[in-house]
């Protein structure tokens, strides 16, 4: 007997018959108080895409957000009760669900909320002093795998579209008119304190960012951006990070032996 | 500004572990500013655990800052306590780190289910009231009990359906689990009487069956109206509403039977400006504070 299996399929499943062994004092078809139900689960997981996804909803108007969060929900429901994070997968949907194929930023727009909402949430973890990089830096011979740990809040959204001009565009009541929304753009987002930033970064220093978040040495993170970037600067590169207080932790990698400090 | 009454250091939070018979309110992430900067003279807040289930950021600054000044209660809304699959233990680790980390004066669940086969469903779903599932919803609670070291309150719920394989009522099934567990109850208030309208019982008779003396705090909210498939008055616990006055009667009615008891604004759509949550809390502290005889509103 198992009753919540049934209860749960039908839901989620609006083809799903209404499940037997309700019943109502006055002998009312249960099926319109089952949709009660139905309701507040669909609507609830709407409304948290919603939470989430603010700019995606702009950018597509109301009815077409809660339509295809709709379709979204009753395929990939949530596999946690942890509401903050539900719709990790959101982006991945919306770049095949064709509908959307109209805005083709959109996806990546997705990306670029939900990464500010873990940035939002991330753990709290001091940065380290400019003048402990410097010392680390003067030792010639630590320098190849001196390795950086980022703040837990810094994410990366790499995108052939102006993603950060076109989120910054829909903060005001103003609506700034994004000139060209084809030129690809890197986003930086960390938080400082209580506020959540996504900046524009070169793509140099986005995959010098994205090679440290990966756990790889500083020499292999200034390789990797000069490989893709000729006119990535690796002393600017720290001293943004520098500046914003996204390193937490440095450490040197032996290549013979596991020694940290 | 802030009654001394209202300021409990950390230590006698540890001694009291309980909430004043006062009324408190739902914290929500648009008020935390004003609650800070105003201080405002009020019980105790209550928070929902899951919300709270991340590593850092600004809800844990906000909520250590006001938990510094204010009781609270941590309330749980994702741990599925009626479920017929075991309860998830990573879920109900998170609760203990929770409960440990703010050392709430109370932390309370609900008599539903929420998770299914590792979907979760984000709503309380109902059950049958039978032998089977008093055993398993005793097991629950004799298991969260046990792993958060302390006394949960369990809430009696809002329904719409009720089970042809229900062989108990409601409160005699609530009253059941509260004996054999020792657990609490949270009595709310309003999902009695959206119960009583949707079922045609007498929420007079449901409080009265409910175990009294063991009630922890009691819930107010608001209820919206629909209809169901014969026309009848279906209500919704949508939480989106000023408490009704029908609710408020109610409530007099049953503080005049559990005395004064620590009582919650519930608010969690169409949330107000916190002065109007402040002002709806107010009137809850005038019953609360007024005398047995001058209670029936």
């Amino acid at each position: 007997m198992n009753t919540q299996t049934n209860f749960a399929n039908a839901l989620l499943d609006i083809d799903v018959a209404c499940p037997t062994g309700l019943s109502t004092w006055n002998g009312s078809d249960p099926s319109s108080r089952f949709a009660v139900y139905r309701n507040n689960v669909m609507v609830s997981l709407i409304d948290a895409l919603a939470d989430t996804y603010p700019i995606v909803l702009t950018l597509v108007g109301e009815d077409f957000f809660r339509a295809m969060a709709r379709t979204f929900a009753a395929r990939h429901p949530p596999r946690s009760a942890v509401m903050a994070y539900y719709g990790r997968d959101f982006a991945g949907f919306i770049g095949e669900f064709p509908p959307a194929a109209s805005v083709p930023y959109l996806a990546d727009m997705a990306r670029l909320e939900m990464a500010r909402v873990e940035a939002y949430h991330a753990a709290d973890v001091a940065a380290i002093q400019a003048h402990v990089l410097q010392a680390a830096l003067a030792v010639s011979d630590q320098l190849l795998s001196l390795q950086l740990d980022l703040h837990p809040s810094v994410r990366l959204v790499e995108s052939e579209y102006s993603i950060v001009s076109i989120w910054n565009a829909h903060q005001s009541a103003e609506n700034e008119f994004v000139l060209d929304p084809d030129i690809a753009q890197t986003a930086l987002v960390y938080r400082e304190n209580l506020d959540v930033f996504a900046v524009e970064v070169t793509a140099g220093t986005g995959t010098f960012v994205s090679t440290l978040l990966n756990g790889q040495t500083l020499a292999d993170a200034a390789l990797g951006a000069c490989s893709i970037d000729p006119d990535f600067d690796l002393s600017s590169a720290l001293a943004l990070l520098l500046r914003l207080q996204l390193i937490i932790h440095l450490k040197t990698r032996e290549v013979h032996h596991d020694h940290t400090h | 500004m802030l009654s001394p009454t209202n300021i409990l250091s950390k230590s006698q939070v540890a001694r009291t572990l309980t909430l004043p018979a006062r009324a408190g309110v739902g914290l929500k992430p648009e008020h935390f500013k004003e609650i800070l900067a105003t201080e405002p003279d009020i019980g105790f807040f209550e928070v929902h655990a899951e919300n709270y289930m991340v590593p850092g950021g600004p809800f844990h600054y906000y909520l250590s800052r006001i938990r510094e000044r204010y009781p609270l209660s941590i309330h749980g809304v994702g741990l599925s306590i009626g479920a017929e699959s075991p309860l998830d233990i990573d879920h109900l680790q998170a609760l203990a780190e929770l409960v440990n980390r703010y050392q709430p004066e109370s932390f309370s669940e609900h008599l539903a289910w929420s998770t299914h086969s590792d979907v979760f469903l984000n709503d309380l779903l109902p059950l049958p009231y039978n032998t089977t599932t008093l055993q398993r919803v005793c097991d629950h609670i004799d298991q969260v009990q046990t792993h958060l070291g302390r006394r949960i309150l369990l809430e009696n719920p809002a329904t719409y359906v009720e089970f042809a394989a229900s062989t108990w009522i409601e409160a005699t099934f609530i009253s059941e689990v509260v004996r054999r567990t020792g657990c609490g109850l949270l009595l709310d208030v309003n999902n009695v009487y959206v119960s009583s309208v949707n079922h045609q019982r007498d929420a007079h008779a449901i409080i009265r069956a409910l175990p009294l003396a063991q009630v922890g705090e009691i819930h107010l909210a608001g209820f919206a109206e629909q209809a169901d498939g014969n026309n009848d008055r279906l209500l919704i616990d949508s939480h989106g509403s000023p408490v009704a006055q029908v609710v408020w009667d109610l409530y007099a009615f049953t503080l005049g039977l559990t005395g004064p008891t620590p009582t919650l604004l519930e608010r969690d759509n169409d949330i107000p400006a916190w002065p109007l949550l402040l002002a709806e809390a107010k009137l809850a502290d005038m019953q609360l504070c007024a005398e047995p005889e001058g209670v029936s509103a």
